[in-house]
C-alpha cells in the first residue's frame, strides 16, 4: 500500500480493516455494512416459514441447474436403449428418455431429481404457511399491503413453476395433467380453442409443448420469481420486520437480535438444516417414479391420479362441479358454447385467489383502520380475521381433499358419489361453520386471557383459611407477561355513516353489516382499574366468603 | 370459572375502537431483565457447548466423506429392475440412499452446529432499533417537484403532437413482438371436428392392433379400440394427435338392456356398442368400465356415463354424453366403423355447438 498514487485518509490497522479499506475505497460497501451489519431482526418461530421458502428456492435453483445438464426437452420419438430393462426398445419422447437417463444412468441423478421435486413441494408448503402466518397476525396491514400482493403473485408463480416442471418428463401422469389443461383452455369463451391450439402448437399433444414448457420453467417463471423475491425482500428492509406484542415492544421500535453475528448464524445455519431435511427426504422417499408410469400415450391412464398438492385445489374444484345436474351445464347461446361444467369450478378457485389479493383493502374498508401497524395481532385478538382465515382454509382444504376423492372412497370403502356430495356440502357450509366456530373459540381464548390477568395462575398451592375454607392460591402474573395479554385493541362495530349528500349508500350498509358480524361480540382487554378491583375482591373474599366468588376459586 | 366473563358486555363503554384512543391502559414495562444462560455463567458449560458444536461440524465432514464413498465406492451399472438379476437395482437403491444421507448429514452438521453455536455462545441480549417513516413528507414534496420539473422540461404537456405520436408508436412497437405469437399454432378450430374413423375402417385392439371379430365379443366384455389406419401414421404425421382423438371403448351389452334413440337404431351390432374414450369433461381417457352397472368412469374427475343409455352423464362434472361411433360388420365378420363420429369428441369448446350443427348437416 505504500507506493500507491491514491492516498487514503483512513489507514487500517487490522487485516479485516485493510480488506474493508480495499473494497470500500473502490466500490463503497461500508454504507451497506453500516445498514445491515447490526440491523435488528425480531425472533419468533413463526417468522421461519418465509425463510424456509427462500432456502427451498435456492435449493431448487441449485438442483435444477444440475438437471438441465442432462435433460433434453425434445418430443422427438426415440427407442429407449438405457439400462432400465422394462422399457427397453419402447418408443418414447427424447424428454422421457433423458429423464430415465438421469434416473438410472447418471450417478446421483435420481437423487438430484428427488431433491428438486421435494424442494418444490417444500417451497410451496413453506410459502403457503408463511402466507397464513402473515394473514392471521395481520402483518399485511399498512404499510405492507403491496408486499402482501407481491407474496400472492409469488404463490401463483410457484404453482406455475411447479406445474411446468412436473410436466416436463412427458410421462403418462404429466401428459394427462396437460390434457386436463387443454380441456380447461378449450372451455374459455371465445378465445379458448385458439388458446389451446396456440399453446400446444396445434392439436393436443403436438410436438412442441415440452420445449415451450421448458423455456417457461427454466427461464421465464424463475426470472419472475427471483424478481418478486427481490422486491419482497427489499420491502422487508424498507418496512423493517413486524414483531409480536410484548414488553418493551412498541409501534415505533424493533426488538430482536442483530444480523451479525446471531441472526445471520441462526438464519444461515437454518439454510443447511432445510437442505439437510430435503436431502433426507429425497434419499428415503421416492417421488414421481416416472419409470412406473411409462411414456406419454393418449390411451392409458391410471386410477388414483393426482397432481402435486399445490395444484390439488384446482383439480378438486373440477371434480366437485356437477356437469349434468340439475341440467346440462353447457349452453349454446350468444354465438358459442358456454362450458360452465368447466368454467363453474374456476369460480370458487378464482374467488379464493381474488379474496387473497384484495383482503388488505377489504379489511381496511370494513374497519376503516388506516393506521400503520408494526405490532402483530395475536390471532385470538382479531376473532373476525382468524374466522375468515379458517373459513378460507376450509374452502381451500375441501377443494384440495376433493382432488383425492377417489382415493378417499377406495381407502375408506365409501361410495364415490357420497364423498362428492359431502365435499360439495363442505365447500358451501364448511366456511360458514368454520367462521362462526373460530370466532367463538377466539372470544373464549380472549376471556381466558382476561381470567389470567385478573386472577393469576393457579399455583397448585391449597391453603386453609382461618374459618376453615380451603382455597387454591392464585399467583398474579408478572408485569411482563401481563403486558403481552393486555396490549390489544378491541374495536366496536362501526355503524353505517351517511356520505356527504347525507345518504347512506348500499356499499356503506354492506360495510356496516360486515362490521356488525365481525365486531358485535367482543372481549376488551383488562384495564388497570379492573385489575385493581379484582385484587380487592380477592382480598375481601379471603377474609369473608362471598358466595358469588367461591365458584371461581375451585 | 368466571362471572367475570360477562364483563365485556357490561363495560363496553370502555371499549377502544380504532378511532377512539384514550382508554386507560397498562404502561409498557420495557424489556424484561436478561436471564443469563448456563453458558454465560459457567465456563465449563461454555467449553462443552463449544465441543458439541465442533462435534457437529465433524459429523458434517463425515457426511461429505460418506457421499464420496457412496459415489465412487458403490459400483453401479447393469440392467435395472431385471427380475433375473436384482443386484444392480439394489446397488442403485443403496447408492441413492447413501448419497442422500451423506448430503443430509453434511448439511445437518453445519446447520445444527451453527445454530447451536448462535444459541449457546453468541450474545443473546435483545436489542432495540427504532423505526423511521418510510418516506418523509418533505422528501415526498421534493420528489413530486422534481418529477413535475422533468415533465415540464421535456415539454410533453406543451407539445400535444409529440405526445400523441409518441403514445401511438409506444403502443404499436411492442405489438410487433406480440405478433410473433400468431404462429405458435394453427388457428383453425375445425380440425377438432374429425377423427381418423371413416366408413369401413376396422376396429382393432389397443395396443396389439389385431382386428376384432363380432363373434369374439362376448356379453359383458369391453375392449380398448383404435382405428386400423392409425398404425399407418408415423410419429411425424401426428400419430399421437390422431390417437388422442380416436381412442374408443367397445362393449357388448344385452340388446334388451340398451336404450336406443331414433336415428341410432343401426349403430350397434347386436348389443356391441362403441363410444369415444375421451372424456367430455376435460379429456382424460375413460378407462374404467363397470360391467354390472354398465357405467363408465373417468379416473381423473369421476365423470360417470351410462353405457346402456347412450353414455349419458349420470354423475360427475362432464357436461354432455360420450359421442357414439356407429359400427357394422364387414364381409369377413370383423367390426368396422360406418362413419366418423357424428359430433366432435372430447371436451366442449366455444365452437362445439356450431360444429355439432354443421356435422349433422354433413351426414344428411
Amino acid at each position: 500500500m505504500s507506493h500507491t498514487t491514491v492516498e487514503t485518509d483512513y489507514q487500517a490497522k487490522t487485516s479485516t480493516g485493510r480488506i474493508a479499506n480495499f473494497v470500500d475505497s473502490r466500490v463503497g460497501l461500508s454504507g451497506i455494512i453500516k445498514e445491515f451489519g447490526r440491523k435488528i431482526f425480531p425472533d419468533h418461530w413463526t417468522f421461519m416459514f418465509g425463510e424456509v421458502a427462500l432456502y427451498s428456492l435456492v435449493i431448487l435453483i441449485l438442483s435444477g441447474t444440475f438437471l438441465t445438464l442432462w435433460f433434453n426437452p425434445s418430443m422427438a420419438p426415440v427407442a429407449y436403449d438405457g439400462s432400465y430393462v422394462p422399457m427397453k426398445g419402447t418408443e418414447m419422447s427424447v424428454a422421457y428418455a433423458s429423464t430415465l437417463h438421469i434416473s438410472f444412468d447418471v450417478r446421483g441423478g435420481l437423487l438430484l431429481r428427488q431433491i428438486h421435486h421435494w424442494a418444490a413441494l417444500m417451497f410451496m408448503l413453506a410459502l403457503t404457511i408463511h402466507m397464513l402466518r402473515v394473514f392471521f397476525t395481520g402483518a399485511f396491514r399498512r404499510p405492507r399491503e403491496l408486499n402482501w400482493v407481491v407474496g400472492c403473485v409469488l404463490f401463483i408463480l410457484g404453482i406455475a413453476a411447479g406445474f411446468t416442471g412436473y410436466s416436463l418428463p412427458d410421462d403418462v401422469l404429466s401428459g394427462n395433467g396437460l390434457r386436463i389443461v387443454d380441456g380447461i383452455m378449450k372451455a374459455l369463451p371465445l378465445v379458448g380453442t385458439y388458446l389451446s391450439l396456440f399453446f400446444f402448437g396445434g392439436e393436443f399433444p403436438g410436438e412442441q409443448l415440452i420445449g415451450r414448457l421448458y423455456s417457461m420453467h427454466i427461464m421465464i417463471v424463475p426470472a419472475l420469481i427471483l424478481l418478486c423475491v427481490a422486491i419482497h425482500l427489499f420491502m422487508v428492509v424498507v418496512h423493517k420486520h413486524t414483531q409480536y406484542p410484548g414488553p418493551g415492544r412498541t409501534e415505533g421500535n424493533v426488538v430482536g437480535f442483530p444480523v451479525g453475528p446471531v441472526y445471520a448464524a441462526k438464519a444461515g445455519g437454518f439454510f443447511f438444516i432445510v437442505f439437510g431435511i430435503i436431502a433426507f427426504l429425497a434419499s428415503t422417499f421416492t417421488i414421481n417414479a416416472i419409470w412406473n408410469y411409462g411414456p406419454y400415450d393418449p390411451s392409458p391412464v391410471q386410477a388414483g391420479t393426482q397432481p402435486d398438492w399445490y395444484v390439488g385445489f384446482g383439480d378438486g374444484a373440477l371434480r366437485l362441479m356437477p356437469g349434468a345436474w340439475p341440467w346440462h351445464w353447457e349452453f349454446n347461446v350468444l354465438g358459442g358454447t358456454w362450458v360452465f361444467s368447466v368454467l363453474g369450478p374456476l369460480i370458487p378457485a378464482g374467488l379464493i385467489i381474488m379474496a387473497m389479493f384484495i383482503w388488505p383493502w377489504l379489511e381496511r374498508w370494513v374497519t376503516k383502520d388506516n393506521r400503520e401497524h408494526h405490532i402483530l395481532d395475536r390471532p385470538r385478538n382479531a376473532p373476525y380475521r382468524t374466522g375468515v382465515g379458517v373459513a378460507g382454509i376450509i374452502a381451500y382444504g375441501t377443494l384440495m381433499v376433493a382432488a383425492s376423492s377417489d382415493l378417499i372412497a377406495t381407502h375408506f370403502h365409501l361410495s364415490l358419489n357420497d364423498v362428492a356430495y359431502w365435499l360439495r356440502a363442505s365447500l358451501i357450509l364448511g366456511p360458514l361453520v368454520g367462521f362462526f366456530v373460530t370466532q367463538r373459540v377466539c372470544l373464549a381464548l380472549q376471556r381466558k386471557d382476561r381470567e389470567l390477568v385478573l386472577h393469576g395462575i393457579e399455583s397448585g398451592q391449597v391453603v386453609q383459611l382461618p374459618h376453615g375454607e380451603f382455597i387454591e392460591v392464585h399467583k398474579p402474573l408478572d408485569e411482563y407477561r401481563r403486558y403481552k395479554l393486555v396490549n390489544f385493541e378491541s374495536p366496536a362495530p362501526l355503524a353505517a355513516q351517511p356520505n356527504k349528500k347525507g345518504k347512506i349508500s348500499f356499499a356503506e350498509k354492506t360495510r356496516a353489516g360486515l362490521s356488525k358480524i365481525w365486531f358485535q361480540d367482543r372481549v376488551v382487554s383488562v384495564t388497570p382499574a379492573e385489575l385493581e378491583a379484582a385484587h380487592q375482591a380477592h382480598d375481601e373474599n379471603h377474609g369473608s366468603v362471598a358466595a358469588s366468588d367461591t365458584k371461581e376459586i375451585h | 370459572m368466571g362471572n367475570h366473563s360477562d364483563d365485556a358486555r357490561k363495560t363496553s363503554s370502555v371499549v377502544v375502537t380504532s378511532h377512539e384512543e384514550g382508554k386507560e391502559t397498562f404502561p409498557n414495562p420495557g424489556l424484561p431483565p436478561h436471564a443469563p444462560r448456563l453458558t454465560d455463567v459457567d465456563p465449563h458449560k461454555a467449553k462443552s457447548a463449544e465441543r458439541q458444536v465442533s462435534l457437529l461440524f465433524v459429523i458434517s465432514i463425515l457426511g461429505a466423506i460418506l457421499f464420496w464413498v457412496a459415489y465412487f465406492g458403490i459400483k453401479i451399472g447393469g440392467e435395472y429392475y431385471d427380475v433375473m438379476n436384482p443386484e444392480p437395482t439394489n446397488a442403485l437403491r443403496l447408492q441413492n440412499l447413501l448419497l442422500g444421507l451423506g448430503i443430509a448429514f453434511s448439511m445437518f452438521g453445519i446447520g445444527i452446529g451453527v445454530v447451536h453455536w448462535a444459541r449457546t455462545l453468541m450474545p443473546d441480549h435483545e436489542m432495540v432499533e427504532y423505526r423511521h417513516a418510510v418516506s418523509a413528507e418533505a422528501d415526498r414534496a421534493e420528489a413530486q417537484e422534481i418529477v413535475e420539473t422533468i415533465i415540464a422540461e421535456s415539454g410533453i404537456k406543451r407539445r400535444p403532437l409529440l405526445r400523441n405520436t409518441l403514445i401511438g408508436s409506444v403502443i404499436l412497437a411492442p405489438l410487433t413482438f406480440v405478433t410473433f405469437l400468431r404462429d405458435l399454432g394453427p388457428a383453425d378450430p375445425s380440425v377438432l371436428k374429425h377423427t381418423m374413423w371413416d366408413k369401413g375402417v376396422r376396429l382393432v385392439r389397443d395396443p396389439s392392433g389385431t382386428p376384432i371379430k363380432a363373434s369374439d365379443v362376448t356379453l359383458g366384455s369391453a375392449y380398448h379400440v383404435l382405428p386400423e389406419n392409425l398404425s399407418s401414421l408415423s410419429h411425424d404425421q401426428g400419430y399421437l394427435n390422431e390417437k388422442a382423438k380416436a381412442v374408443v371403448l367397445l362393449m357388448r351389452l344385452d340388446p334388451s338392456d340398451l336404450k336406443v334413440s331414433a336415428g341410432r337404431e343401426d349403430w350397434n351390432v347386436d348389443g356391441i356398442i362403441a363410444y369415444s374414450k375421451v372424456c367430455t369433461h376435460v379429456g382424460c381417457p375413460i378407462a374404467l368400465y363397470e360391467q354390472r352397472t354398465h357405467h363408465l368412469l373417468c379416473p381423473c374427475h369421476q365423470s360417470t356415463f351410462d353405457a346402456a343409455d347412450e353414455c349419458k352423464v349420470v354423475f360427475g362434472p362432464a357436461g354432455h354424453a360420450l359421442p357414439q361411433l356407429p359400427i357394422a360388420v364387414d364381409s369377413e365378420g370383423y367390426l368396422v366403423a360406418q362413419s366418423d363420429f357424428h359430433e366432435p369428441v372430447g371436451p366442449a369448446y366455444w365452437e362445439r355447438g356450431k360444429h355439432v350443427k354443421e356435422m349433422a348437416g354433413e351426414t344428411k
